[in-house]
């Protein structure tokens, strides 16, 4: 060898057991379908079968619900904060413990790098468990009154983009105020949800507390439309976010959606400018792009324009692509066929609206679903692709002259879920901030979560707060 | 001040008259783009958790081991012990010849001369500290006796320590002016010795700082920019390691001249140098993964390379007294 290749270095899968067909967890047992239903899940970077899932119909989810409905009457909202806080530290804690299997399963079957379910999705979702856990006897001091009621049974629909983490921000706060869930994972990715549902039985979690039903879009519209649901959480795309607000206008209910995104991450002429390439990376390459408030536009100034792009071009050609088993692999694959479909696509269309493409060269392995990290330069705010949500790993480069002309730029989107600024002035980071139509704002930094900090968006980017203290005003009546 | 001549790279770079005066060359430091430290940080450390394996490792820690600048800076240095060094930096695993010779011998510069005879005949290099190490509290006259000494005496490398106290209160002309003398100091020509400017990026503190030090020397003329002298903690961080790859990175891009980069202090462990690897190979790229442009200040570090060598190729580990001590 002359040259410094990393060989592979493949996390081993061995930590694993992988059952051949899961029932669905409600009332604290794994059930098999009332009709009998099932699918399958793949791993996207081989399209390997990885096992056979139930497909819960409605009598399923209302077996759920009303497991749901027994057990926060009977159990639940009959103990003391400081019972259900113990609960959810040791699941907390036992996550911890199993992380390493959490992880690998969680790669296997999202397709997302080892490297980020290992650093970044595991330890979140064990921070936000404990996080909450500590909220679960002070509820009276968060700031809803003195003796804050929880809702009931609720309905929560997640995606698939950080399968277990997106599972810990719904179940974690929920608990925590003293409802009980019927959760309902995406069905490219709902093996993590069905090894939780096994880590709640081994915390001996009162029965019908957590229920977990696996489907597609249908069992999820059941789920959320059904009448003994108290509340209705829902993280994905803006489209089925109008359908859940439209099914549940009127109702009870009460909702909080967690949409899409088209971020903008501003870059100005006086920013640390190796920091904010990697800024950029992280904001739009992490996990593949299939985060909704990645930094997919990039407005760079454009004074350092050219600076900027040829600094992140040469950063692309360091990025590997390939096996997300491996631990040196910074791209994995995209999470299915049809999510290819849409990104190709996009990009198509921004090739057609004549924007430039450029990817570094990087070599797509023959199975599984992958797409290559793309940047198109010269896009304006008129191209598709400035202003739909792709959710791949493509970047939009557009160049502004004035700060009010990146603020402008920035906020002239439908969506707004969150947003970076890039300078080394304090006061135009606070000028900024306050401005900017975003749910979240990073400065000098890009996709930092923390459970103390709330997320969630403006506009079309949905409404309510998850995370920290806000977080549990989603699961409370004050 | 004396006048030095510009470099033709860099009047060619539009760099020309960046040092022409200290209102020019000031300006031109504090407009270098800042260093976000959390940034920084994370990026060294996102980077240390590359997984270097199999053959991979086996490339790596023989790299490491040929860029190793394995030194003896202490007042009890002695010409027994300098010898004793010299051999295990011509050989250093005795049991196995295919264990390839380190980059050079770093010694103050009173034992540049036994060194230099050890050595000679193999490809080791002698290096000398010089300029008053480490702290560089010395007059400019002095200074350049010793970096001279140290020439005169067979040096091929010369290890200089910038003067803190000017760099930090803002006489960023002044350190240029003495960089490029003892440059001069070095000779010329082909026999010319290279000069290695140490930062000591302990003093410096902030990261901003390690980026327009990195700038001040390679504008000077630097052969290679080095992070510590050894003596202070802390010395070669990775973050710190990290701006000076991306400021010779930077600076190739822009004057086509490529500048080396010698982390020391604090490198104890294989694993602490194929790390630095990484860095080179991500940050700087490929065309610094050669003893030419990338170093290791070390003592200890020599042995844990060997130890992990030899486990790689026997499948077990060696105790302590299986490796020389020096």
């Amino acid at each position: 060898m002359t040259t410094f290749d990393y060989a592979p270095a493949p996390e081993s899968r061995a930590v694993v057991t992988l059952r051949s067909s899961y029932g669905l967890y409600i009332d604290g047992v794994f059930v098999d379908p009332v009709g009998g239903g099932s699918f399958k899940t793949t791993n996207p970077a081989t399209e390997e079968v990885l096992a056979e899932v139930s497909e819960a119909g409605s009598a399923d989810v209302d077996l759920a619900v009303k497991a749901a409905r027994r057990a926060y009457t009977r159990t639940w909202s009959k103990l003391p904060g400081r019972e259900r806080g113990k609960y959810l530290f040791r699941i907390a804690r036992i996550i911890q413990e199993r992380s390493r299997e959490l992880a690998v399963l969680e790669t296997l079957d999202n397709g997302k790098p080892i490297k980020e379910s290992r650093d970044v999705d595991i330890p979140l979702v064990a921070a936000y468990f404990f996080h909450y856990a500590g909220w679960a006897d002070k509820l009276d001091h968060a700031g809803y009154g003195p003796d804050p009621k929880a809702l009931g049974v609720c309905a929560q629909v997640i995606p698939w983009n950080f399968p277990l983490l997106m599972l810990a921000w719904k179940i974690a706060p929920a608990l925590a105020a003293g409802n009980t869930v019927v959760l309902k994972p995406a069905e490219t990715t709902p093996l993590t949800a069905l090894l939780f549902a096994e880590i709640c039985q081994q915390a001996e979690l009162p029965p019908g507390v957590v229920n977990i039903v696996t489907g597609a879009g249908a069992t999820g519209q059941t789920l959320v439309e059904h009448p003994g649901v108290d509340k209705v959480a829902f993280t994905g795309s803006t489209e089925v976010g109008k359908q859940i607000a439209r099914a549940v206008a009127g109702s009870h209910k009460k909702v909080t959606l967690e949409l899409g995104g088209k971020a903008a991450n501003i870059v100005f002429d006086d920013a640390p400018i190796d920091q904010a390439v990697e800024g950029i990376i992280r904001g739009v390459f992490f996990n593949q792009g299939h985060v909704c408030c990645a930094g997919t536009r990039l407005l760079v100034q454009e004074s350092v324009a050219d600076e900027v792009i040829r600094a992140l071009k040469r950063r692309l050609k360091t990025l590997r692509l390939g096996d997300p088993m491996d631990k040196n692999t910074d791209i994995g694959a995209i999470n299915s066929a049809i999510q290819l479909g849409r990104i190709r696509a996009m990009t198509d269309i921004g090739d057609a609206e004549g924007a430039e493409r450029w990817s570094p060269k990087c070599e797509l392995p023959e199975r599984g679903f992958w797409y290559p990290p793309t940047i198109f330069t010269g896009v304006t705010q008129a191209h598709r692709i400035a202003r739909d949500e792709i959710f791949g790993p493509v970047l939009s480069v557009l160049t502004f002259r004035t700060p009010k002309e990146a603020l402008e730029k920035a906020n002239n989107s439908p969506y707004g879920l969150s947003a970076g600024v890039w300078t080394e002035k304090g006061s135009r980071i606070l000028w900024m901030a306050q401005h900017l139509r975003a749910g979240v704002v990073w400065a000098n930094t890009f996709n930092q979560f923390d459970p103390a900090s709330p997320f969630g968006g403006y506009k079309e980017s949905g409404y309510g707060r998850e995370g920290g203290r806000p977080g549990l005003e989603a699961y409370l009546n004050g | 001040m004396t006048s030095t001549v510009i470099a033709p790279e860099l009047a060619a770079a539009g760099l020309g008259d960046v040092t022409s005066s200290a209102a020019s060359l000031r300006r031109f430091l504090l407009g270098l783009p800042g260093v976000d430290q959390v940034g920084a940080e994370a990026r060294a450390a996102d980077l240390a958790t590359r997984s270097i394996k199999t053959t991979a490792k086996a490339y790596a820690l023989d790299l490491a081991i040929t860029m190793i600048d394995l030194t003896t800076l202490e007042g009890m240095d002695t010409t027994g012990k300098v010898r004793a060094l010299c051999a295990k930096g011509i050989r250093p695993d005795p049991t196995d010849p295919t264990a390839p010779p380190v980059a050079a011998i770093c010694v103050y510069n009173d034992l540049v001369g036994v060194a230099k005879e050890a050595l000679s005949g193999s490809s080791v290099r002698v290096a000398a500290v010089a300029t008053a190490f480490p702290s560089g509290r010395a007059s400019l006259a002095v200074k350049l006796a010793d970096t001279a000494e140290a020439v005169k005496a067979g040096a091929d490398e010369i290890d200089m320590v910038i003067d803190r106290g000017a760099f930090l209160s803002g006489r960023y002309l002044d350190v240029f002016a003495e960089i490029t003398q003892v440059r001069a100091a070095c000779g010329d020509g082909t026999g010319r010795a290279h000069l290695k400017v140490i930062l000591e990026t302990g003093e410096l503190q902030t990261y901003d700082n390690v980026r327009r030090a990195s700038w001040l020397a390679m504008l000077a003329g630097a052969d290679f920019i080095k992070t510590s002298t050894g003596k202070i903690v802390p010395a070669a961080t990775p973050p710190v390691t990290l701006v000076m790859l991306e400021a010779v990175r930077d600076f190739r891009e822009a004057t086509g001249r490529q500048v080396g980069v010698k982390a020391a202090g604090g490198i104890r462990t294989a694993k602490d140098a194929v790390r630095n690897l990484v860095m080179v190979n991500e940050i700087a790229g490929p065309d610094w993964l050669r003893p030419e442009w990338f170093r290791l200040g070390a003592s200890s570090l020599l042995n844990d390379l060997l130890m992990q060598r030899t486990k790689l190729a026997t499948g077990r580990y060696s105790g302590p007294d299986y490796f020389t001590l020096d």
